[in-house]
């Protein structure tokens, strides 16, 4: 991405990966490419979306700019403060919480130093609580940008962490590659 | 062994590759549905079937179908609905990670019968490494001839595109789903009209689950009848259960409807038993929105019938004694799970889902979080009990969409089948367990 007077530009590949999702919805119904389009922003844009980075997609789609608002507000992986390079997101509905999710938070907690929903000072990490992952038989599961990391221990979860400090891990890759 | 129709060859190493899928007899049902049926005759084949939605609501499918408007010139739409949120159910993921061309070949057979040349898969944003393996899926699809413009030399024609949502439980009531296809917030919509007569776009449009449409090229492959001899009563075919919680074996099995629930729970076929040799205390039998039900109860009715994994006999009783089979996600509690945090943990979802737009919910949602954090804090009260059936009673049949039931549901059953533990939680001023 590049940026022009503050103003966020999507480079040519990515911009070609925007007009064929775009083509997938009958003409003049481009709007309907706006999650899609919204999960390619915020990983370009260090993993949330700001509003000058809402009015660029605003423009993309042809479409007003508080209707890419009241969108990216709606849906909760979207999120509309900066973030960590790594987003932790740990699974609590019941099923995981039966199986010790619990015992999983605390453990990133001591880890991190950070409770959910915050940012470690470094801005390496954030934790954050999510509902079910739909992995339920493999409880406790976390989910890191795409991937998924099931049957959780304290065990995994330090190996995990360690691997990602090592490799200066960043979660918010375009998720369509 | 029961008949496997969704999973027999999951285990098939590089069955997501389309080499793989023709071997063992993918594609055969497009070929045969394109080159010698109608798409009425199609719809006929399903409706013979008994197939019902496996989404949850439990519609039968061809009757779905019939809805379309067949005469209107809009274009008609088939939409998948992959938003599988339903605390409990994992089955569909399994489906697009290991099968994808099974769903791709149903998504051909169900657009084919509803004349719609234009089909979308609307997956959960949080699946998108699913979806990737779908897309490359569909790709190979197109280079085979499967999908794209006349497919097979028959004429017909149809595009096939995955759609991400964005994390959002109520993206998956259908409406909400269409809306969110869309490019909007997920709110639902007043229904009628249905999706049927003014779907995505105001076109006729048809959202089925992924489980009903990956079912449909073996329901063509073998017809209605042969799908409507497995089952029991107006349960027929297999039916996914993704079972989880305190047992041996959690994990994704294909049943035939109409297993006794105690052989699914203690067979080695199926769940293995309660883990570490425990007690079993409780089971939401189809995803977290149904009622709870007492060790006893979900083994055997009221009437002291042995329960079945079928959509009548997990209902016999009504919500007195009874729950439902939903969408097949199977949460067992052993005796030393806390029946109010597990509660709290549902009630926290609910409140967090809610998409807001009419009160009862909105605010319903939010109380009923907040007692049942108080009883579990040790603040509540014995009348913070009744409150709580109260607001469940509410909420219950007053809003827009179903997701007011399904929050309504859990409490109402876990407070009818469990009212001493919360008692319990009241009198001690702290949580039991
Ligand atoms: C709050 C709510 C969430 C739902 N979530 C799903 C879901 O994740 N997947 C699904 O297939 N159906 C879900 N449904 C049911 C759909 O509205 C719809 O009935 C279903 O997709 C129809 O497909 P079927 O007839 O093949 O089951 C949900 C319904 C409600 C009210
Ligand atoms: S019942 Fe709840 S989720 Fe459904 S429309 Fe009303 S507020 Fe939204
Ligand atoms: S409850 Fe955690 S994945 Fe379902």
């Amino acid at each position: 991405m590049q940026e022009k007077n503050n103003i966020p530009e999507f480079n040519r590949e990515t911009l070609d990966l925007v007009n064929q999702i775009i083509k997938r919805y009958p003409q003049g119904r481009q709007k309907s490419a706006l999650l899609p389009v919204l999960h390619i922003a915020q990983s370009e844009n260090s993993g949330w979306l700001s509003p000058e980075m809402m009015d660029y997609v605003a423009t993309l789609l042809d479409i007003l700019p508080i209707e890419v608002y009241e969108v990216a507000s709606f849906y909760s992986m979207f999120n509309l403060k900066p973030v960590g390079n790594c987003v932790i997101e740990v699974c609590h509905t019941g099923p995981c919480w039966l199986n010790g999710a619990e015992k999983i938070i605390a453990h990133f907690e001591t880890r991190l130093g950070i409770k959910p929903g915050e940012t470690t000072a470094d801005g390496k990490f954030t934790l954050k609580t999510v509902e079910c992952l739909a992995a339920c038989g493999n409880a406790p599961v976390i989910q890191v940008g795409t991937e998924y990391h099931e049957n959780l221990t304290p065990e995994k979860a330090d190996n995990l962490l360690e691997q990602w400090k090592r490799e200066n891990k960043i979660s918010h890759t375009n998720p369509y590659l | 062994m029961a008949t496997q129709i969704l999973l027999k060859n999951i285990d098939v190493p590089g069955l997501a590759e389309i080499q793989v899928y023709r071997k063992l007899g993918g594609y055969t049902a497009v070929e045969k549905a394109l080159k010698t049926l109608s798409p009425d005759e199609v719809t006929d084949e399903v409706k013979k079937s008994g197939l019902k939605g496996r989404g949850g609501a439990g519609f039968p499918t061809g009757m779905k179908w019939s809805f379309i408007d067949k005469q209107s010139q809009k274009a008609k739409y088939l939409v998948c609905n992959y938003d599988e949120s339903e605390p409990g159910t994992f089955k569909d993921r399994h489906i697009g990670q290991l099968n994808p061309h099974q769903l791709i070949e149903g998504m051909i057979l169900g657009s084919y019968a509803l004349g719609a040349n234009t089909a979308y898969i609307y997956i959960r944003g949080e699946l998108f490494y699913v979806l990737r393996i779908i897309e490359k899926a569909i790709a190979e699809a197109y280079k085979n001839g499967f999908l794209g413009e006349n497919i097979l030399g028959s004429g017909y024609s149809l595009d096939l595109y995955c759609h991400p949502g964005a994390g959002a439980y109520i993206c998956g009531e259908e409406t909400a789903l269409l809306e969110s296809l869309e490019g909007k917030r997920g709110n639902p919509r007043i229904k009628p009209p249905f999706p049927a007569i003014v779907g995505l776009y105001g076109s006729p449009t048809v959202v089925n689950n992924v489980e009903t449409i990956a079912t449909l090229p073996w329901i063509v492959n073998n017809g209605g009848e042969a799908y409507s001899a497995i089952g029991i009563g107006n349960s027929k075919g297999t039916k996914l259960i993704s079972a989880c919680g305190h047992i041996n074996k959690p994990g994704i099995y294909e049943i035939e409807l109409g297993l006794p629930v105690e052989e699914f729970i203690y067979s080695d076929e199926y769940c293995g038993g309660i883990r570490n040799g425990n007690k079993l205390k409780a089971v939401v039998a189809g995803g977290s929105s149904v009622p709870i039900l007492p060790a006893n109860l979900i083994l055997k009715t009221a009437a002291g019938e042995p329960r079945l994994m079928s959509y009548e006999s997990l209902s016999e009783g009504g919500f007195q004694t009874g729950t439902m089979l939903g969408s097949g996600g199977f949460i067992v509690m052993d005796h030393t799970a806390c029946i109010v945090k597990n509660l709290l943990t549902f009630a926290r979802f609910y409140r967090h889902e809610s998409c807001g737009q009419c009160s009862p919910c909105r605010e319903g949602t939010s109380w009923m979080e907040k007692i049942l954090m108080r009883i579990e804090g040790g603040q509540g009260t014995m009348k913070d009990i009744d409150l709580l059936v109260d607001i469940a009673k509410h909420v219950e049949g007053n809003t827009i969409c179903p997701l007011g039931d399904a929050a309504a549901w859990p409490v109402a059953s876990a407070i009818r089948h469990f009212r001493e533990e919360f008692e319990e939680h009241v009198k001690l001023q702290k949580c039991p367990f």
